[in-house]
């Protein structure tokens, strides 16, 4: 890792907030969200059948009295059911990245806007943005998350952006170049992609103006990181956060880099069991489960991420007091990230009824030849479906990869494989391999 | 008159060719002839033999991936034009030619035909100056 060289320095001093008094905000805060959340009928009921209510809550550790949330609430509730304020007061939708399938939508008040804007500001800051820099934003501007969340989070601190949202990089490389980017920020594996392209045209990292980047918005490794500042020659910051919870600003690193600082003050961290739901213990590899405490319009009850990762409480050197989580290591489901898109192999499975009819066994083989994700989809070839006319067999593989780009949003490579030779362990097929370094 | 053909699906990797031609010589079926078609991912092996019944089911119990399509079989005059003579009787019948393999057995220079409507073909080539071999005279070819 590049030693970052900059001072450290607080976007808010809240940042910095002793443990007992942040102890005490976060009960205050708890006791406010579950007043709010009566007004959303699913958690209405929730509350009454576990007999919980506002002035019962004392402690942030009464959150475990709390019913779970679940993505699937969010998609029975389909569009905006867990909306906790009126529909007036809205002042912004965003919606789950990039599936195409069925979008789950969360909803922004104008102070949740301001909310989230300085929590993105608090990453940015304590990872060397200053407000004399100019930031370029490759990250799709849209109904995902990332764009908007960072942009007005630089704008926050005061710095300068370059909405330059996503593709074609020799363009990106051009811009960073000629309007002197400081910072960048995008997914980490587009970071590594950019960096190759610059290369690749000769532009070695000394003639790159970069020197910070703040990446987000799919899992990567200690090596990745290594490979960005190398290419590039910046200091690689994480961060994390999930649209569901409010977006990017959940957590980020601050210059020592030992795991995301998470903004307690408005965000509560469980790290539980995801089989029993029990915690684990610090340090422990768990699912992360989060409670919103300040968010106005659609406040969550410790919604259950699937993102796997371990809790760090002791002090860092850096004085901000908010625990830090480790990189997310893995997930409690079967979802994989595809060049920063969220796919679940059910959405395959689907693709591949429309295109046949029948849902034949299939295996997803994700891997990363260079710096983007590649994906390749085996299906097996059902005795039904061989016809002895190649045309016919190279129309069944193209409208397999049509309906897989209909429903995933991602382009996969289709291959035809003989029945009965994808692996099928103990009766259930395997359904993706991943050969992608797992974070580490 | 029509000739059945065998045609198996295979991936496109080693050993994938050789399995299916293992599973008949145990079975004892002679193949009369073969071709192979591939793309890039995967190939169709067409085969003739005398059981295809037999062969399929044999075939299909390995795991094989097997369709039965017809054939025609039209011997070629063996000189120059020869075959362009032949298509000319295709095209007057107005018959699409999917894709044709030479069946290499008794001398002469017989060709297998898929087209697009078998038993059509079989109905109007005749009346377009061309003969098809039917399939006994075909089989018994090959055991001379």
């Amino acid at each position: 890792m590049l030693t970052p060289r900059f001072e450290n320095r607080l976007f808010d001093p809240a940042e910095a907030l002793p443990r007992d008094a942040l102890r005490a905000l976060q009960a205050r805060r708890l006791a406010q969200v579950v007043e709010r959340v009566s007004r959303v009928p699913l958690y209405r009921e929730a509350l009454a059948a576990s007999g919980v209510s506002a002035s019962s809550v004392r402690s942030p550790d009464d959150v475990r009295r709390l019913p779970f949330t679940v993505k699937d609430d969010l998609r029975r509730t389909y569009p905006l059911g867990l909306l906790a304020v009126p529909r007036a007061e809205v002042a912004r939708i965003h919606g789950s990245s990039g599936t195409t399938g069925k979008p789950t939508f969360v909803a922004y008040t104008r102070g949740d806007l301001e909310t989230w804007s300085g929590l993105c500001a608090r990453f940015l800051v304590a990872g060397g943005l200053r407000p004399e820099h100019t930031v370029h934003i490759a990250f799709g501007y849209g109904l995902f998350t990332g764009g908007f969340g960072l942009h007005y989070g630089v704008e926050r601190v005061g710095a300068a952006v370059v909405p330059a949202a996503g593709g074609n990089t020799p363009r990106q490389v051009q811009l960073i170049q000629d309007l002197q980017a400081d910072v960048l920020v995008c997914t980490p594996s587009y970071a590594l992609h950019i960096g190759e392209v610059a290369n690749a045209q000769g532009i070695g990292p000394d003639r790159i103006p970069l020197r910070y980047g703040h990446f987000g918005g799919e899992p990567w490794t200690e090596e990745l990181r290594g490979e960005i500042e190398r290419a590039l020659g910046i200091a690689a910051f994480n961060n994390y956060g999930l649209s569901e919870v409010i977006g990017p600003g959940v957590s980020g690193e601050c210059l020592h880099r030992r795991g995301m600082h998470i903004s307690e003050d408005h965000f509560l961290v469980e790290c539980v069991d995801p089989d029993t739901l029990e915690p684990v213990e610090d340090g422990e590899v768990g699912e992360l489960v989060f409670t919103t405490l300040t968010k106005e319009a659609m406040p969550v009850l410790r919604y259950r991420t699937r993102d796997l990762a371990s809790l760090d409480r002791s002090p860092c050197p850096c004085g901000r007091t908010g625990t830090r989580m480790s990189r997310v290591r893995g997930r409690s489901d079967d979802m994989i990230i595809v060049r920063g898109v969220n796919v679940f192999p059910s959405q395959v499975e689907e693709a591949l009824l429309r295109a046949e009819g029948t849902a034949p066994h299939y295996l997803i083989e994700v891997s990363r030849p260079g710096a983007l994700d590649e994906v390749a989809v085996k299906v097996e070839v059902r005795p039904a479906d061989f016809k002895d006319e190649m045309r016919q067999m190279v129309e069944l593989r193209d409208r397999i990869d049509r309906e897989i780009h209909a429903v995933t949003g991602v382009r996969m490579t289709v291959e035809l494989v003989a029945p009965n030779t994808l692996e099928r362990s103990a009766g259930k097929a395997r359904r993706v391999i991943d050969y992608r370094k797992p974070p580490g | 008159m029509k000739i059945r053909q065998l045609s198996l699906f295979l991936e496109n990797r080693p050993g994938q060719l050789r399995a299916p031609c293992k599973i008949l010589g145990d079975a004892g079926i002679d193949v009369l002839t073969m071709s192979l078609a591939d793309t890039q991912q995967f190939g169709i092996l067409r085969l003739v033999v005398e059981d295809t019944d037999r062969a399929r089911q044999v075939l299909e119990a390995a795991g094989v991936v097997v369709n039965v399509t017809e054939m025609l079989a039209v011997d070629v005059p063996d000189h120059p034009g020869g075959l362009a003579q032949v298509l000319e009787g295709f095209e007057k019948a107005d018959l699409g030619v999917e894709y044709m393999y030479p069946y290499g057995r008794g001398g002469a220079a017989t060709l297998l035909f898929r087209v697009e409507d078998p038993d059509r073909a079989e109905r109007i080539l005749a009346e377009h100056g061309v003969r098809l071999v039917p399939s006994a005279e075909l089989y018994a070819r090959a055991a001379r």
